[in-house]
């Protein structure tokens, strides 16, 4: 019987392990992948009517039709990023199935790499059908943002992934009394991210917190692209500068938890 | 092969309201099964835990395999593998999916066949596709012990291996690890509360008390040292005597 015995070697068959794992999961609960779909859809669908009223009734609005639908779906995939990959970390304490991953060789970084990309299938199952939808209900097409799109995209992702495992590391360190985290902190950004309104609607001493947010950049950016054509490299570049530094904080945040998860005894009795 | 299966020396884990491993040393030969006895807060868990790698000690030296478990787990972590009735699979997968994922963890190559032949073993095939939260308790446990197996580990640690079983399902999973044992050679190390059950499967004891290591030895050596018929009498004995028991390494 051959078994990799390597120390520290990453094993892209256990990081495919933990995300069938997950794709198990999704596939024997279709409530759970309609939810997948529910809330974007839905989302699209309010913003992309009261899109279609301004239109008609704001000639500001008027320009600003797609925007207000790209800002909706590019705020799916924070949203969606973050709960992603809390919701499959979530699987596991649930199921308190940490005490028989861990005498495994799993390695903790590659149950985050299967996170993030369970997180990054999450958020691709949830945002492209709603995407693809507003095309033939208002002839929008958020792909026509083009390349960019998928700079938004990634920077938003990553600042998904930074705060999922901060989140995750609290509730490692917590217990499942911070499990309400995972649902609701990301909404605490959403005023000063600016996901509707430019920054300049936020009095001065709140555009200050602002600017240290990577999704600011984003909407910011998108904003520029869609009312001017222009897009802003230095926006991508901040946002993108500090998605890495908000992720090395959420890495390292995650890993002393999981360090002290295995001080106190926690791996064996986390759950429900 | 002369170094021991397991060799633990001064362990201690201490949490800041109690001290649950308190200085034990011991050693496990290759190839035996053996016991951690005591009673519920004596540090057995605790100790397997330790073992696995799942909780860090406070102090002490832990040696699996010939590897140091604190430094190297992850060269060990492939040789050995665990089950616990009190630690179920997760129960909306399926059996086999359950398995397989494990499988992929220690890096089969031949899962598949690797799976259907550990569910001809223990009997597991009828239900292969059920989800695991669906399962009775005799079945959890020989679905368990499946996932156990999938490696075919040189160091299987068991934690009350047949608690809430049926004696006939309870006999069938003991005649089970004896078989496995003596195909194998795998070293089996066990927290018990069932003393017929160490009696019939273990060469070596070692009795816990308070977090500590307080007697050891063959059941038969155990027995006749207290002068008592059975297992469970010394247990009783130990488990009650005040605070007499002078620990031993």
């Amino acid at each position: 019987m051959r078994i990799m015995r390597s120390e520290f070697r990453l094993s892209l068959g256990r990081v495919w392990a933990m995300l069938l794992r997950y794709l198990y999961l999704l596939r024997s609960s279709w409530p759970r992948t309609l939810e997948l779909l529910y809330w974007p859809t839905l989302q699209m669908l309010i913003w992309g009517f009261m899109s279609q009223f301004l239109y008609v009734n704001s000639s500001y609005v008027f320009r600003a039709f797609g925007v207000l639908l790209a800002a909706v779906m590019l705020w799916d995939v924070l949203f969606r990023g973050q709960l992603g990959l809390s919701m499959s970390f979530l699987e596991e304490m649930w199921a308190r199935n940490l005490g028989h991953l861990f005498v495994t060789p799993l390695r903790p970084y590659e149950w985050v790499l299967s996170l993030l990309s369970m997180s990054m299938i999450r958020v691709l199952l949830g945002t492209v059908p709603a995407a693809l939808l507003a095309i033939p209900l208002y002839h929008y097409s958020i792909f026509a943002i083009g390349l960019p799109l998928i700079a938004f995209f990634a920077a938003l992702l990553m600042m998904g992934w930074a705060l999922g495992l901060a989140i995750c590391g609290l509730i490692l360190r917590q217990g499942m009394g911070a499990e309400g985290l995972a649902w609701t902190v990301v909404f605490t950004l959403a005023p000063i991210s600016c996901v509707y309104y430019p920054v300049s609607t936020l009095p001065s001493w709140l555009q200050h917190a602002a600017w240290v947010l990577p999704s600011t950049y984003v909407f910011e950016g998108m904003r520029t692209v869609l009312f001017s054509g222009v897009f802003r490299a230095d926006y991508l570049i901040s946002a993108v500068a500090l998605d890495i530094v908000y992720l090395v904080l959420g890495a390292t945040a995650f890993f002393l938890s999981f360090h002290n998860a295995r001080r106190r005894g926690a791996l064996l009795q986390m759950g429900e | 092969m002369n170094e021991p299966a397991v060799r633990v020396e001064n362990l201690v884990k201490r949490y800041p309201t109690a001290v649950a491993v308190d200085g034990i040393s011991f050693t496990v030969p290759r190839g035996v099964t053996a016991a951690l006895l005591g009673g519920n807060g004596a540090g057995k868990t605790t100790t397997l835990s330790i073992l696995l790698g799942l909780l860090l000690p406070s102090a002490g030296k832990v040696q699996v395999l010939g590897e140091d478990m604190l430094r190297h787990r992850y060269r060990v972590l492939p040789r050995m593998n665990f089950s616990s009735p009190f630690v179920d699979l997760p129960h909306r997968l399926t059996v086999r999916q359950n398995l397989l994922i494990y499988a992929r963890l220690y890096g089969l190559r031949a899962r598949h066949q690797r799976i259907e032949q550990l569910a001809s073993d223990l009997q597991i095939s009828a239900f292969l596709e059920r989800p695991a939260g669906k399962l009775s308790a005799g079945q959890k446990t020989r679905v368990a012990l499946a996932k156990a197996l999938l490696n075919e580990p040189e160091l299987l640690l068991l934690d009350e291996p047949t608690a809430s079983l049926d004696p006939d399902t309870g006999d069938w999973v003991r005649g089970y690890l004896e078989g496995y044992r003596a195909r194998t050679g795998a070293t089996i190390l066990m927290a018990s509360h069932n003393m017929s059950e160490v009696e019939r499967l273990c060469s070596e004891v070692m009795m816990m008390k308070t977090g500590r290591i307080v007697d050891g030895g063959s059941p038969r050596a155990l027995i006749d040292r207290y002068g008592r018929t059975n297992l469970e009498e010394v247990f009783l004995h130990i488990a009650r005597e005040p605070r007499s028991m002078v620990p031993v390494s």
